[in-house]
């Protein structure tokens, strides 16, 4: 009896020191990287980043007001690509679809696509748009990130609509209303924040993506909104700057990767703080 | 307890004589009902008479739920799910292939949960009337405002209108879903254990509120509550396995019931 007692005892005390380890290892890489990024990052930060284009290799100062608009007019269009696609596609499963066999195929191959290589979807937008096109073009990019972020969105507006409850919609449709009006003014509207959500994670998801771009939108040295040619951006940008050979470059590729963790640091806090909104309202 | 209760009923004029005159609003003849292959409500024919508060009574399972789901073809929903025999109101055949134009407006019904939908008070009321009218913004306030009037739950909210309905009580939640039901003016309204969920005083409240509806309105109650019967209703069913043993009226149901069964049920025996 007492054997099995000290057992146990032990058993606790060796996990929990197990336990304890891999968090400290994990949080200590996690805040090691944080740190890093802030440290190299301050020091590239300058006014001139935000306000002028990238200088040509082995110049003087400092610019990426070119790749921060390219990055933005990216991520903007796959929004606008994204976002319709995945939530038709997320309410058609949770609302239409349940769970019938075409449903749960559409789901599996859904998660199949949550995990596929960014670098192959690179590859397909190349394949589809850039061969066919000629040329490189920030559409072509924008395409990528797309089928990117889509499934992230149709992933969780299935899901945020399944925990709409049945009898909210039983209520509507009690009063009369025909099945479009139930989604777009009711259950959608239920899952508002958590819908909202998915498209924050999934624009979080995209924003550091480099591969596909590197397919795709490529760069551009010069600042240029036409959809239809290369254009600059963010993650390529550091790409190609922190393997430069100039110092300048290499400051502003440390410069360019804090402000996107930053940026995907205030995503991800905003798309908690929705999710406990959700919370709230169960 | 019981018979407290019936004699308070029997006390009301309107319970007395003229009752079983009143025309019948909806007559379901041979009504069979299945959830797939299972048998849900069997052959079951009655009457429902107009601006009267009818309770179904029963143990669970029996099929009363499912009795109001058809009168207002909620089950249309899920595909498995079918009616057969007819359900005649205002002279048509509802379950006819041909959908009946506006009979969710007839037909109104509330819910055991409360179900506010995720907007404001207001929006919540003219949600329904929305689907049916165009009005301006003052007919439409003044809408709103009668519904909630109409279902007791002017006086607590007409501060806070704007306010999201989630952050109301379940009692003034559920009163909410009434006023919703109510606005599009239905001539039949289903209320499907709308008490359940809630506090004696809420429960009350609601009571009182079927009570009053019953002049405008024709009221079809399932409940689980025999007191609830009761005291609101004016006809009371029994239901068992599917099958309508017997309906008549409220006072003679928990006085003199002619079905055993429905003693054994009233009694306490089963359910």
């Amino acid at each position: 009896m007492i054997g099995v007692v000290a057992r146990r005892r032990t058993v606790d005390v060796v996990s929990k020191i197990l336990m304890g380890v891999a968090t400290v290892v994990g949080v200590f890489f996690l805040l090691w990287i944080m740190w890093t990024t802030l440290k190299f990052g301050i020091s590239g930060m300058h006014w001139d980043l935000f306000t002028k284009d990238t200088p040509p290799p082995g110049t003087d100062g400092f610019g990426l007001r070119n790749a921060f608009v390219g990055s933005l007019i990216l991520l903007g269009m796959s929004l606008l690509i994204g976002v319709p696609i995945g939530l038709m596609a997320g309410t058609w499963l949770a609302e239409y679809g349940f769970h019938s066999r075409t449903a749960n195929v559409v789901r599996f191959i859904n998660d199949i696509m949550l995990s596929a290589p960014s670098i192959e979807i690179g590859l397909f937008a190349y394949a589809i748009m850039v061969d066919p096109m000629g040329h490189f073009s920030a559409l072509a990019g924008s395409v990528a990130l797309a089928v990117l972020m889509m499934p992230i969105i149709v992933r969780t507006t299935d899901e945020m609509l399944s925990l709409v409850g049945n009898d909210m919609r039983e209520a509507a449709i009690a009063l009369g209303a025909p099945n479009s009006t139930v989604i777009t003014k009711v259950t959608w509207r239920a899952a508002r924040a958590g819908i909202l959500t998915g498209i924050l994670i999934g624009l979080a998801r995209i924003t550091g993506e480099t591969a596909p771009l590197l397919f795709t939108a490529l760069n551009n040295q010069y600042f240029s909104t036409d959809v239809f040619r290369p254009m600059a951006n963010i993650p390529v940008v550091i790409f190609q700057f922190a393997l430069s050979p100039y110092t300048n470059w290499q400051q502003m590729a440390w410069a360019a990767a804090f402000i996107t963790v930053m940026f995907v640091l205030v995503l991800s806090i905003l798309a908690r703080w929705l999710l406990g909104t959700v919370q709230v309202q169960k | 307890m019981l018979n407290v209760s019936v004699s308070n009923k029997s006390s009301n004029p309107a319970q007395s004589g003229g009752e079983n005159q009143r025309s019948v609003k909806l007559a379901i003849r041979n009504l069979n009902f299945y959830y797939g292959k299972f048998h849900a409500i069997k052959d079951i024919n009655v009457e429902i008479r107009e601006k009267t508060v009818t309770a179904f009574i029963g143990p669970s399972g029996c099929g009363k739920s499912t009795l109001l789901r058809v009168v207002n073809r909620i089950y249309d929903m899920y595909p498995g799910q079918r009616a057969e025999g007819e359900v005649i109101f205002d002279g048509e055949n509802i379950l006819a292939p041909r959908s009946f134009p506006k009979l969710r407006a007839k037909v109104g019904m509330v819910f055991q949960k409360p179900t506010p939908f995720p907007m404001s008070i207001y929006e919540n009321i003219s949600f329904g009337i929305r689907l049916y009218e165009k009005l301006n913004r003052s007919e439409m306030d003044d809408r709103v405002r009668h519904a909630l009037i109409g279902a007791g739950l002017w006086d607590e909210v007409n501060q806070k209108l704007n306010q999201s309905s989630l952050r109301l009580s379940g009692g003034q939640q559920q009163r909410l879903c009434i006023a919703r039901a109510l606005a599009i003016n239905p001539e039949i309204l289903l209320l499907d254990e709308p008490c359940s969920a809630l506090d004696p005083i809420s429960t009350a409240k609601i009571e009182e509120l079927m009570y009053q509806l019953r002049g405008t309105c024709t009221l079809i109650v399932v409940t689980h509550n025999m007191q609830q019967a009761a005291r609101a209703s004016e006809f009371t069913a029994f239901m068992l396995d599917g099958k309508l043993i017997e309906i008549c009226e409220t006072t003679q149901m928990f006085t003199k019931p002619s079905d055993r069964r429905t003693e054994d049920y009233i009694t306490g025996r089963f359910g």
